[in-house]
């Protein structure tokens, strides 16, 4: 084991995962740059490694990066693509929704797309309106691929393994506010499997689902309950598709209440298909109203004031546990 | 360039079975026996078969929603196509993909496409890994006229140049988008393709000659690591844009002289390196192929439609509680 950053343990398990598997190969913008790595340093020392045979720089070309690497994928290699920001999804998503998510389905099941799209996501670093959604609801609303968004580094690295291992599409959400986020990571290469959801802490009077960084400022508003008496059980799904939906009505059924985080916008979020799962399924177990805290249904904006109110706060966290307790 | 005689039965062979394939597959959709949407290929024989001929079941091609002659040339099983365009569950894609939508993996055939313009990035891709694994292998897109003025084909024209890879865009200019005729010269594709640094040609589409030994340099060109090529293949289309189309913004007698005038099998057949072909075994192959059609449209209706459960199948290799 050893203490490294969320950057830390993506970079490792792509070295890992390289050495592991000669058809796996990171193609994208910037990738193969030996002085940054890419914008944020996570592809760094790939290239000296494994040469540029396998750490391909690519033109800006969204639509075909993606869809080259869905063109790799479908041939025999294993690409690790990079799509820098979740917000370009909207010059390839053709690639990514008609193609890639599709290609098992309308193949009949004789074609496999191993392909891994690493992307940031979120707010915070003050990108502005087209650096800086969250976005990934679109991607979970479409069947064939799968949308992980991990919120440490244990999670960063046994996830990236597992989403490059395996045989379906994967969208890697990396919240680029909390990359230098640290915790102990076992050094040598182990996955996580997805669909199963970590439980951050355990607590009693009220359950709170929350997403990537908005996991971290669920356990700060836990941990800052304590002192007011109440229990605060914090699950991280850490896949969105597939959902963890066992783990979620379970702790519902425990606690009676609930609360989901996520900094999407707010309709067709991450927060109203928990919420959504839980009326439906989960109904008899609650005892008071669900509450979501969201992002508001504006785009992210550029002055870091704004910024600051668009994403959800600790306080505003703090604040609907309170109110669904005291119902 | 001489050509054997095998070569040349299997060219009249391969441009005749599409031919005939397509003409079938129509009488039973106009009588409703088949589902959805198709697309003819007719008059465009020589350009499929003409490229095709050159790769094998390693190389790749992926194809447009025009995709029947692609897909036969490239050597998928007929009875399995028929079955795929019956939409049966033993058909290609298991009845799930259909007409616009059908593929072999084992045949390199990335599949039709019913978005346009889509085929070229993901063809890139293939000869991405073509170039990764050094094995030698080429990558084909086929693409409409329609399709050259999408971004797609732009990005994949620019990568395929940038990383020098093995792919050839192989052009079909049948002059009309949809029901709109495409405004530009014959050769104004190739010239744009060229312009990004790739050799590019023009070449007849209904002249099955000019289309063999123009692709076949671009995949010796492709094979020998000297990147990607372009040619533009011009065409006539014969029918309209789907089956149904009556082509009613296309003047009567341009539409008739262009169908006359480009018959690739016709021309052929007439090409004084024909001369040694044999109307007996031309009639013969002319046989053959209507019984494998009788044989395998009579399977395919008679066969079984998917079982309600196929409907969940097939999304993902494995969705929930995996580890590999």
């Amino acid at each position: 084991m050893s203490k490294m950053t969320i950057r830390e343990a993506l970079n490792l398990a792509l070295h890992q995962e390289m050495a592991r598997d000669e058809r796996v190969v990171v193609m994208g913008e910037d990738v193969a740059s030996r002085e940054s790595g890419g914008v944020y340093g996570i592809t760094m020392g790939l290239a000296e490694k494994f040469g540029e045979r396998r750490v391909i720089d690519m033109p800006i070309t969204e639509s075909a990066i993606i869809g080259a690497a869905g063109g790799a994928a479908l041939t025999g290699l294993r690409p690790v693509a990079e799509l820098m920001f979740i917000d370009f999804l909207g010059v390839c998503l053709d690639q990514l929704m008609n193609q890639i998510a599709k290609f098992r389905y309308m193949f009949g099941g004789r074609a496999t797309t191993p392909v891994t799209i690493r992307t940031m996501i979120g707010a915070g670093a003050g990108t502005g309106p087209q650096h800086s959604a969250i976005l990934y609801p679109l991607l979970v609303a479409i069947p064939g691929i799968k949308v992980v968004a991990p919120s440490n580094a244990y999670d960063a690295k046994g996830l990236l393994a597992q989403a490059i291992r395996d045989d379906d599409p994967v969208v890697f959400c990396e919240h680029k506010a909390i990359y230098t986020e640290e915790c102990e990571v076992p050094d040598e290469p182990f996955t996580i499997p997805f669909g199963k959801a970590r439980t951050v802490c355990e607590g009693t009077d009220v359950t709170v689902i929350a997403f990537s960084r908005m996991v971290l400022f669920a356990e700060e508003a836990a941990r800052a309950l304590v002192s007011k008496g109440i229990s605060v059980e914090v699950i991280d799904p850490r896949t969105l598709s597939p959902l963890d939906d066992e783990a979620i009505l379970t702790s519902i059924q425990k606690t009676g209440r609930l609360v989901v985080v996520d900094e999407a916008n707010p309709y067709c979020s991450m927060a109203s298909e928990v919420a959504s799962l839980v009326v439906e399924q989960g109904f008899d177990y609650l005892d008071a109203p669900i509450k979501k805290v969201t992002a508001p249904h504006t785009p992210v904006p550029a002055s870091p004031v704004l910024e600051l109110a668009y994403v959800p706060s600790v306080a505003e966290i703090e604040a609907a546990i309170r109110e669904v307790v005291a119902y | 360039m001489n050509y054997s005689l095998d070569t040349l039965y299997e060219a009249y062979r391969s441009m005749k079975l599409i031919r005939e394939f397509e003409e079938r597959i129509r009488a039973e959709y106009q009588q409703g026996k088949l589902p959805g949407f198709i697309h003819m290929y007719r008059n465009q024989e020589a350009i499929a078969v003409g490229a095709c001929m050159h790769l094998g079941n390693e190389d790749y091609i992926s194809s447009t929603h025009r995709g029947h002659g692609h897909c036969i040339a490239k050597g998928c099983d007929i009875d399995d196509m028929l079955l795929e365009l019956a939409c049966k569950q033993e058909g290609l894609c298991k009845g799930k993909g259909g007409s616009m939508h059908i593929a072999d993996m084992s045949k390199g055939m990335l599949g039709a496409n019913a978005i346009v313009g889509a085929g070229p990035p993901i063809a890139a891709g293939a000869a991405l890994t073509a170039k990764t694994l050094g094995n030698g292998m080429v990558s084909m897109a086929f693409i409409g006229d329609g399709a050259s003025d999408q971004g797609t084909v732009a990005e994949a024209l620019n990568l395929a140049f940038v990383l020098q890879l093995p792919m050839i865009f192989m052009y079909e200019n049948n002059h009309y988008a949809e029901f709109t005729q495409n405004p530009k010269p014959d050769g104004r594709i190739a010239e744009r393709a060229g312009a990004y640094g790739m050799p590019a040609v023009t070449v007849d589409g209904s002249d099955f000659f000019a289309v063999y030994e123009t692709v076949g340099e671009a995949v010796q060109r492709g094979r020998e690591g000297g990147g990607p090529s372009a040619i533009e293949a011009v065409a006539s289309r014969y029918y309209g844009h789907f089956e149904g189309d009556a082509q009613q913004y296309r003047d009567a007698g341009e539409l008739e002289a262009s169908r006359a005038a480009s018959d690739p099998i016709e021309k052929f057949l007439a090409d004084a390196r024909c001369s040694d072909l044999e109307n007996s075994r031309i009639d013969e192959i002319g046989n053959d192929i209507q019984n494998v059609l009788d044989a395998g449209v009579e399977r395919a209706l008679a066969a079984a439609d998917p079982t309600p459960d196929q409907l969940y199948t097939d999304v993902y290799v494995n969705y929930r509680g995996e580890s590999a």
